[in-house]
């Protein structure tokens, strides 16, 4: 037995060494050749368009409606899991062994730059997509280096959602449009509305994942910081950068935000919110609908997010459809992503599945607007809206940012250090 | 490659134990070593030939992956080229630095991740065998309702980990029954030792079971007579515990924690779903490693992948060798103490390892 495994072992280890050694031949010689020129979009026929699976069904019934039109040019729907780093994982996969069975790709806003820089994407021909008619933040969002890399398909921005009959009964009259505001009206409504003493004032989403990421980067640039320059440079070591972190942390330490919070991902603020528990919540449009079919129906309403000195900064959510590199049939492709980016798709989106356009005129369409009255709103909060970091090494970043911002917020550290610590992180990040 | 490689090399031991190693050497060639060898041969290789689709087989999905990831270990991150703002087509060969990289400050999170890794395995398995035991103590006993009570014991081990992660968190919520019932508010998903307890609480009751299944196994075949005769020498229901059912029992047990140390050290839907990924409290190996992955840093993520392969083989080999886990059966190699118990376990051992 003993000798046996000592024997085996020795033989793997000189097929080990063996493997390195051809490998090593192997992969020395295709270093260095980088994709060069633009890309042609030749070819025609059946693609594909891989997206988290659509609880609403209105991406199949999309579709099906190009497939009607072109039928020598069929799209297939890969449904990919609902959780977004599943889907990046997934795709990314795909992109390493090169496989052309994803075409067109539903892209969260945030990994643009990251599936650019690795050339997974192709650039895209920015006259072909009406771009001057979307608005502007949500362009950005399909950026790197300057190139258009994805169109925008779908956007999405933080609203305050706050109780009208509480701020009513307490004589306010207009949302706070900053975080003093926001207290004192909060103190207000408890000191006149017996009702509301138990309540806590605000909550977002706090736990440690993406969204404190988004939060985070939300309460910064509402108090006048950034977390990343025009250029893409980390500067999050500023006064006015921890001005907004302290709002957080502050808030959380004095009990404007419940300590339990710091647990709270969307559903847990949207059903602290419907049973009453907290008078201001920041959450995503989506809740809307949600709320119209809760205890809290018809006693609230939303308002752009507050911030330091007046009206906050939203980030931005979304999706953006991208080329993938590897794919056959890039001119149907292209032709698909037109029409899937297309007015009258996201007129469907929004009507079906109540997906923010990135279109501008949709936000004051009356009859769009009769039925989704948050949306001149919403398009208050996109227009402000600073992106999250569009950087290469985004999982780096946002696992940086959520680390150090859990810390200050959890009381572990104080936001002088952790703003001082993250800016070294996102620096290494950034600089690859 | 290698599984063409390996069934020669097999063969080749097959005669070396057999025969002796004398065959190949010139020691005087008479003619009854030489009929003995041509004797064993054939049948060693035949044996060879035999198991050669198993090697083959394991060769591509267990050696071939491993030697894939050990390769990939030694290769570092793609680089950002500044001046296209592409990231770099090749991956640049680092030698050993991806492992070297955890003795500098860069390794704070894969220690952090090797101690929760150690701790989580140490408590929980240490808390299973205990529990698990119990179980199947209770299992084992004749009263009415056992098939019901043996049915529900058995339950959270049917319950996937994902699914069971995801009921423990509604139990943990910060408005959850957890909390209810001890009449305190702990956020038990934020940072901090108590999110290690709700880990260690949701493993315990999710693979107690499986212990308690395997040693109630080992209980089942241990002869009744011994119980009667120990009875009547008056052994008191403890003693009898110690001094029968335990050692009887204990190859099976050994085998039952073994497996449970291999699947904790590897631990990683439990945590990553009831507490959350990038949660330093309760970071495992796995978890940095999957992590690592999906950042696009393959070179980094197999190296710990790697260390993490190499400290599971490791406690499995003192698991073989010091506390004689019987994992093969009939692998005994000698030793005073084994051949004696030797004895015992065989009778059991086709139900154990079956």
């Amino acid at each position: 037995m003993k000798t046996k495994t000592s024997r085996a072992m020795g033989c793997s280890a000189l097929l080990a060494a063996a493997g390195l050694l051809l490998s090593a031949c192997g992969s020395s010689g295709d270093g260095g050749s980088g994709q060069t020129g633009s890309t042609s979009f030749q070819g025609r026929g059946p693609i594909t368009y891989a997206a988290g699976k659509d609880a609403t069904g209105v991406t199949p019934k999309v579709i099906a409606r190009w497939n009607e039109l072109h039928p020598k040019e069929k799209v297939t729907y890969i449904q990919l899991p609902t959780d977004a780093d599943s889907q990046r994982q997934q795709m990314i996969q795909n992109a390493e062994t090169k496989s052309d069975a994803y075409t067109v790709l539903s892209l969260d806003v945030v990994w643009t730059s990251e599936f650019a820089a690795h050339q997974w994407i192709d650039r895209l021909p920015e006259n072909q997509f009406p771009l001057q008619k979307m608005l502007k933040p949500v362009v950005e969002t399909a950026r790197y280096r300057g190139g258009l890399y994805a169109a925008p398909a779908s956007s999405d921005g933080g609203l305050l959602y706050y109780r009208t009959d509480l701020m009513d009964k307490a004589g306010i009259t207009a949302p706070p449009t900053t975080w003093s505001e926001m207290t004192n009206d909060c103190a207000q409504v408890k000191k006149k509305v017996p009702a509301a003493k138990g309540m806590s004032c605000y909550a977002g989403q706090l736990q440690k994942y993406e969204g404190l990421t988004v939060n985070f980067a939300e309460a910064v640039n509402s108090a006048g910081g950034v977390v990343t320059d025009a250029n893409g440079k980390p500067d999050v070591d500023t006064p006015a950068a921890r001005k907004g972190l302290d709002f957080l942390a502050g808030s959380v330490k004095d009990g404007t935000i419940p300590k339990e919070a710091l647990t709270y991902q969307e559903e847990d603020g949207r059903q602290a919110f419907q049973a009453g528990k907290v008078m201001f919540l920041r959450n995503w449009p989506y809740m809307y609908s949600l709320a119209e079919k809760s205890p809290v129906a018809g006693k609230f309403a939303v308002a752009p997010l507050p911030g330091l000195d007046g009206p906050g900064s939203s980030s931005l959510g979304g999706h953006n459809l991208a080329l993938s590199s590897f794919a056959k049939n890039k001119a149907t492709a292209l032709d698909f992503m037109k029409f899937f980016s297309s007015e009258d798709s996201a007129t469907t989106f929004l009507k079906d599945a109540s997906l923010a356009p990135a279109y501008a005129d949709l936000y004051n369409t009356p009859s769009l607007v009769g039925k989704y009255p948050y949306l001149p709103v919403l398009k208050q909060s996109i227009l402000h809206a600073v992106p999250r970091p569009r950087v290469v090494a985004y999982g780096d970043v946002t696992s940086a940012i959520q680390q150090e911002a859990y810390a200050v917020l959890t009381g572990t550290k104080s936001s002088a250090q952790a703003l001082k610590d993250l800016q070294s992180d996102l620096q290494k990040a950034t600089a690859q | 490659m290698a599984g063409t490689k390996t069934p020669p090399g097999t063969a080749e031991n097959g005669p070396d134990r057999v025969a002796g190693g004398p065959s190949s050497r010139p020691t005087g060639p008479t003619s009854r070593r030489r009929a003995r060898t041509r004797a064993t041969t054939s049948p060693a290789r035949m044996a060879a030939l035999l198991v050669s689709p198993t090697l083959l087989v394991l060769s591509i999905v267990v050696l071939y992956p491993t030697l894939m990831a050990l390769q990939e270990s030694l290769y570092g991150t793609k680089g950002l080229d500044p001046k296209t703002g592409f990231i770099r087509t090749s991956e640049p060969f680092v030698g050993l630095r991806n492992y070297t990289d955890i003795l500098g400050p860069a390794g704070d999170r894969f220690w952090n991740a090797f101690w929760n890794t150690s701790f989580f395995t140490v408590v929980t398995v240490g808390a299973e065998t205990v529990i698990g035991v119990a179980m199947a103590l209770i299992m084992h006993r004749a009263f009415r309702g056992r098939a019901l009570a043996r049915a529900g014991i058995l339950v959270p081990w049917a319950v996937p980990t994902a699914i069971s992660a995801l009921l423990w968190r509604w139990i943990f919520n910060s408005n959850g029954i957890a909390n209810a019932v001890i009449g305190h508010q702990i956020l038990w998903t934020t940072e901090g030792f108590h999110a290690k307890v709700a880990v260690i609480v949701a493993e315990v009751w999710k693979t107690a079971p499986f212990i308690g299944l395997l040693v109630l196994a080992g209980l089942q075949v241990i002869p009744k007579e011994v119980y009667e005769a120990a009875r009547i020498d008056g052994a008191s229901a403890p003693r009898q515990f110690w001094h029968i059912t335990l050692p009887l029992v204990k190859p099976a047990l050994l085998v039952a924690v073994l497996f449970r140390c291999l699947d904790a050290l590897r631990m990683f839907d439990l945590p990553y779903i009831l507490v959350g990924a990038q949660k330093n409290s309760v970071e495992t190996l796995s978890m940095l490693a999957q992590n690592e992955a999906s950042n696009v840093r393959f070179g980094p993520a197999s190296a710990y992948a790697m260390l993490l392969f190499l400290y599971v083989f490791l406690i499995a080999l003192a698991f073989v060798r010091l506390l004689g886990a019987d994992l093969v059966g009939g692998a005994a190699r000698g030793g005073e103490s084994r051949r004696r118990r030797r004895r015992m376990t065989v009778p059991r051992r086709a139900e154990v390892t079956a």
